[in-house]
């Protein structure tokens, strides 16, 4: 038999949370290395996985299927093709820097870690199932843990309320697309949640025209679509950080990832039908999120409102249905889940040192921190979408997509780059620039090595994305293919 | 099927009853002859019993071959009630272990010979196919029940509690009983399954058939703790020995839906009733509704269960509402998930009075840091009532909505999805007590005795092994629920 790589880079964290739970809760360090340990043999696999997965084949690869219910036709099914195999890896990369720095918690560090694991396998198992109940099983477990994470280790003033609000937010949202799952489920009448099987189902335009919102917007909530967006800044800021990238960076990525997986590949027709819907809305995303980022005094709301702008370019690529689009979508989930975890990582290395997010009181930071500056000016440029960086190669197509259209919403989207930049450029200006406060310049010190670690990795991926991006492209649009081919063309 | 005349092989398929009855006598003998200080361990010998009568009928009452009536067509032998037999049993060796150190309960004999009696007032309800012997049996659960709700006599709370369940359980089965007399004066006859063919074949006007469901429905709605009849159970759950609260919703409701299941597939069959559909439809949303709403406000954690567990009774009817094999094999499964999770809520509420002594929801403030463990036990226990993966709720949850979407009834499934978030709401609440608020105990020890550790373990690892590995759970809710037909 094969080496069962996807289901060891499934459970490999949640058995780690276990483990971690038996040791004994003053041994904090061990707590920590072990669970170091964990996310790097996650990190490894899913970097194996990525970089052996053979183009040239295309389709699902890396199969592995067992029965878990034949009676209802439930099975544990996973698989990685072109669209998520970017995710694994990024869920991957996101786990080990979160893991490096979340290295400072001191309040039941134990408890912490196991949580985020468990969370971490919840997202590792949507990613590659092929099955519609397993999705939805894996939606939910990395669903519930971040209430936990949240309230507990949160930002005190908003932690309890945000953390209710995002779980709630969330679960609607599951449940939702869990009754239009079941609907597909009877409709196809071919007692299988193989959602290979379920694509070729030909459910009626009826049906899909009707279920499609459902499935698609239920999912779309953890995605951030407008309106269902507003828990989305306030978890973010609330989370602590490591939790906040892998909210931003990972999770949105998961709501995204669903609603195409099921919602537009498993109900095409239904997704031609709505799709004006979800461009408008993805265009209020993108405009309004980078409006609102704007005028934010607190570093965090900033970054948490870009994510609303850039998860809804991703949105807007979903809704375009062409290749360009697809693809900028599909590398666009990549960059920005990259991007996103460096700016939370780094507004929580401010944080931590200044105790204070008001970017009118910061300054000058650059002093103090230049490897922090760097990567988030790295990032920033990511963010604008400079070229020779990951977010021009994903931002791109999106964009060519979109025109071929609609020009007029491209046009629309685009202002949203000059705010971006507006944005971007103020934080760098106002927090690492400029003249440091008297306070600051007594107490705030240089990060630990594990943050640098950190950061640079997730430099790097973005740089080499950015400068040599058939590494991703060729990879993503081999699965953007076979999206295309359930809509009868290629 | 025929009834037949006796055969010696009909008192192996009673045997775990008698056993039952063997046990209860044991412990009434040996509770007179031990000393006080050794009372205790009456809770593991109960416990311990239960387990080998739960052996024995693994040995000898497993049904084979086709369900058959035995004993002139009082009692069914088939896999519903064998298995449910095993479940109460089970419940009851947990509750039992739950009692043992608790003062003035668990150091009593009388204690747990009115709960085995309870239980085999329970395993009759499961198996009888005979209005007159489903009466007999419903009365053998719940008058042991009304005196242990109210077995803390110097606590009034209790006792109320005990005068309430008593008043609302006669009344109701009163009801019932005028329901039965009702059919039996239609069709001349007892037997359910004779009921039925006379039902079918002579076409009763409808407002007969459907007036004599409503008054038996009553009886059962008590049990069940269905709206509007579910006014009991805050009351008597947060006066009673808690163990009791747990064993009163989880094996005794599970016995009520038994009971639902084959009285309304057998006798009210759609062709025969098919307003009933409708009405439980509408019963099934108020019940999870009203559970869910009121749980909302609660301070205390029982109160807070016992709308929960009104709540879940409208999850579970809505797949009694869709009625199908799918239908009917959700609610089974989820008649498991629930017993099991529930009893590992209350246990960990029985576990932490214990030590504490206090059931308000804020006196659960810091337990996390208090004792890790337990608070991992209480999360598992509480997510799996919100149906969250990888535990048995989960899988129940989606199990029963799949039935209600399965035979169109969409409403009914999102009804049971917006009930799930705000049922989500208070779970979640609780939790923010354990893990998050802290306290000034903070440092006390809570010490937890082995019995709990191990009831607590075994429910707990039941919550997940349903959650994660449900095919051979579901197989047998396929089986049981094919019985019914």
């Amino acid at each position: 038999m094969r080496f069962p790589i996807l289901s060891v880079i499934v459970l490999t964290p949640i058995i780690a949370g276990m483990l971690i739970l038996l040791i004994p809760s003053d041994r904090k360090n061990v707590v920590r290395y072990v669970a170091l340990a964990a996310a790097t043999i996650a990190l490894l696999l899913s970097a194996w996985v990525y970089f052996s997965y053979d183009i040239s084949i295309s389709g699902y690869q890396f199969i592995e299927k067992y029965n878990w219910l034949p009676q209802l036709g439930i099975s544990y099914y996973v698989g990685v093709d072109g669209m998520n195999a970017p995710l694994v890896l990024l869920t991957g990369v996101v786990m080990f820097t979160g893991v490096l720095i979340s290295w400072g918690i001191d309040d039941r560090p134990r408890e912490f870690f196991a949580f985020l694991f468990i969370l971490a396998s919840g997202v590792f198992g949507v990613f590659v199932a092929q099955d519609l109940f397993m999705l939805f099983f894996f939606y939910e477990i990395a669903v519930f843990p971040m209430y936990l994470l949240i309230s507990i280790w949160g930002w005190i003033k908003t932690r309890e309320y945000a953390a209710m609000k995002l779980t709630l937010y969330l679960f609607i949202g599951s449940l939702v697309s869990l009754v239009g799952g079941l609907a597909m489920y009877f409709g196809s009448g071919k007692n299988t949640f193989d959602m290979i099987q379920l694509s070729q189902a030909n459910f009626s335009e009826s049906f899909q025209i009707f279920w499609f919102p459902f499935v698609f917007f239920g999912f779309a909530v953890l995605g951030g679509i407008f309106p269902f967006h507003n828990w989305s800044p306030d978890g973010h800021v609330a989370a602590p950080t490591a939790v906040s990238m892998f909210h931003a960076g990972v999770l949105m990525k998961l709501g995204a990832f669903a609603a195409l997986r099921v919602g537009i590949m498993l109900l095409p027709v239904g997704a031609q039908h709505w799709r004006w819907l979800i461009l408008i809305l993805a265009l209020v995303n993108v405009v309004y999120g980078a409006f609102i980022a704007m005028v934010q005094t607190d570093f965090k709301y900033v970054i948490g409102f870009s994510s609303v702008s850039h998860m809804g370019l991703v949105m807007l690529g979903f809704a375009t249905l062409n290749k360009d689009g697809l693809i900028g979508s599909g590398i666009q989930m990549f960059s920005h889940g990259v991007m996103t975890a460096l700016f939370f990582a780094v507004v929580g290395m401010v944080y931590d040192r200044a105790h204070t997010r008001e970017i009118g009181e910061l300054g000058g930071f650059s002093k103090k921190m230049p490897w922090v500056a760097v990567a988030f000016i790295i990032g920033g440029l990511v963010s604008m979408g400079m070229p020779g960086l990951s977010g021009f190669v994903a931002e791109f197509p999106i964009f060519m997509g979109v025109w071929q259209v609609k020009p007029i919403i491209a046009i629309i989207a685009s202002i949203s780059i000059v705010i971006t930049a507006s944005y971007i450029i103020r934080i760098i200006g106002r927090v690492f620039f400029g003249p440091i406060s008297e306070e600051f310049d007594h107490h705030v010190g240089d990060v630990t090595i594990k943050d640098k670690v950190a950061l640079t990795i997730l430099c790097v991926i973005m740089i080499t994305v950015g400068v040599y991006p058939s590494i991703m492209s060729n990879l993503v649009s081999s699965g953007v293919d076979r999206i295309l081919s359930l809509f009868g063309g290629a | 099927m025929v009834i037949g005349s006796f055969e010696p092989t009909m008192v192996l398929a009673i045997l775990p009853e008698i056993l039952l009855v063997v046990l209860a006598g044991l412990i009434l003998a040996v509770d007179a002859i031990w000393k006080p200080e050794t009372k205790r361990n009456l809770g593991w010998l109960t416990a311990g019993g239960l387990l080998v009568v739960m052996v024995v009928s693994f040995l000898v009452a497993i049904p084979q071959g086709q369900d058959r009536l035995i004993f002139g067509g009082m009692l069914r032998q088939d896999w519903l009630s064998f298995s449910f037999n095993i479940l109460f049993m089970f419940a009851a060796a947990i509750t039992a272990l739950f009692a043992l150190d608790m003062k003035g309960v668990g150091q009593k004999g009388e204690f747990f010979v009115l709960m085995l009696i309870s239980t085999l007032g329970m395993s009759l309800m499961a198996s009888a196919a005979d209005i007159i012997m489903l009466y007999l049996a419903i009365e053998t659960t719940s008058i042991p029940m009304y005196i242990l709700a109210g077995f803390m006599t110097r606590d009034d709370k209790s006792t109320e509690s005990g005068f309430k369940y008593l008043l609302f359980g006669a009344a109701t089965s009163t009801i019932m009983l005028y329901g039965f007399s009702l059919i039996y004066g239609f069709t001349g006859q007892t037997n359910i399954y004779q009921i039925a063919l006379s039902f079918y074949n002579l076409q009763f006007p409808k407002i007969a058939v459907i007036g004599s469901l409503l008054l038996i429905l009553v009886g059962f709605g008590f049990k069940i703790s269905a709206f509007p009849f579910h006014f009991w159970a805050p009351d008597v759950y947060e006066g009673a020995p808690t163990p009791i609260a747990g064993f009163l919703s989880t094996a005794s409701k599970a016995a009520g839906f038994v009971v639902v299941l084959r009285v309304l597939v057998a006798i009210f069959t759609p062709s025969v009733a098919p307003d009933w559909i409708n009405m439980l439809a509408i019963v099934s949303v108020l019940t999870m509704t009203v559970g869910n709403v009121l749980a909302l406000v609660q301070k205390n954690i029982k109160r807070l269960l016992a709308y929960s567990s009104i709540a879940h009774a409208g999850y579970i009817l809505i797949g009694v509402v869709a009625i199908s094999q799918l239908g009917l094999t959700s609610v089974v499964f989820y008649l498991i998930a629930y017993l099991i999770t529930n009893l590992a809520a209350f246990g960990i509420v029985v576990t932490f009075s214990q030590v504490v002594g206090s059931d308000e929801i804020s006196a659960y403030s810091g337990l996390s840091r208090r004792k890790p463990w337990l608070a991992l036990a209480m999360m598992v226990a509480f997510l799996s009532l919100a149906g969250m993966p990888p535990l048995a709720g989960f899988v129940a949850k989606i199990f029963v909505f799949a039935a209600a979407v399965k035979v169109g009834l969409i409403w009914l499934a999102f009804v049971g999805v917006l009930n799930s978030i705000v049922g989500l709401y208070y779970y979640l609440t609780v939790l923010k007590y354990v893990y998050l608020f802290r306290s000034d105990d903070e440092d006390k020890p809570l010490t937890i005795s082995r019995s709990y550790a191990i009831a607590l373990s075994v429910l707990v690892f039941g919550i997940i092994l349903v959650g994660t590995l449900f095919g051979p759970w579901f197989n047998l809710s396929t089986k049981i629920a094919s019985s019914l037909f």
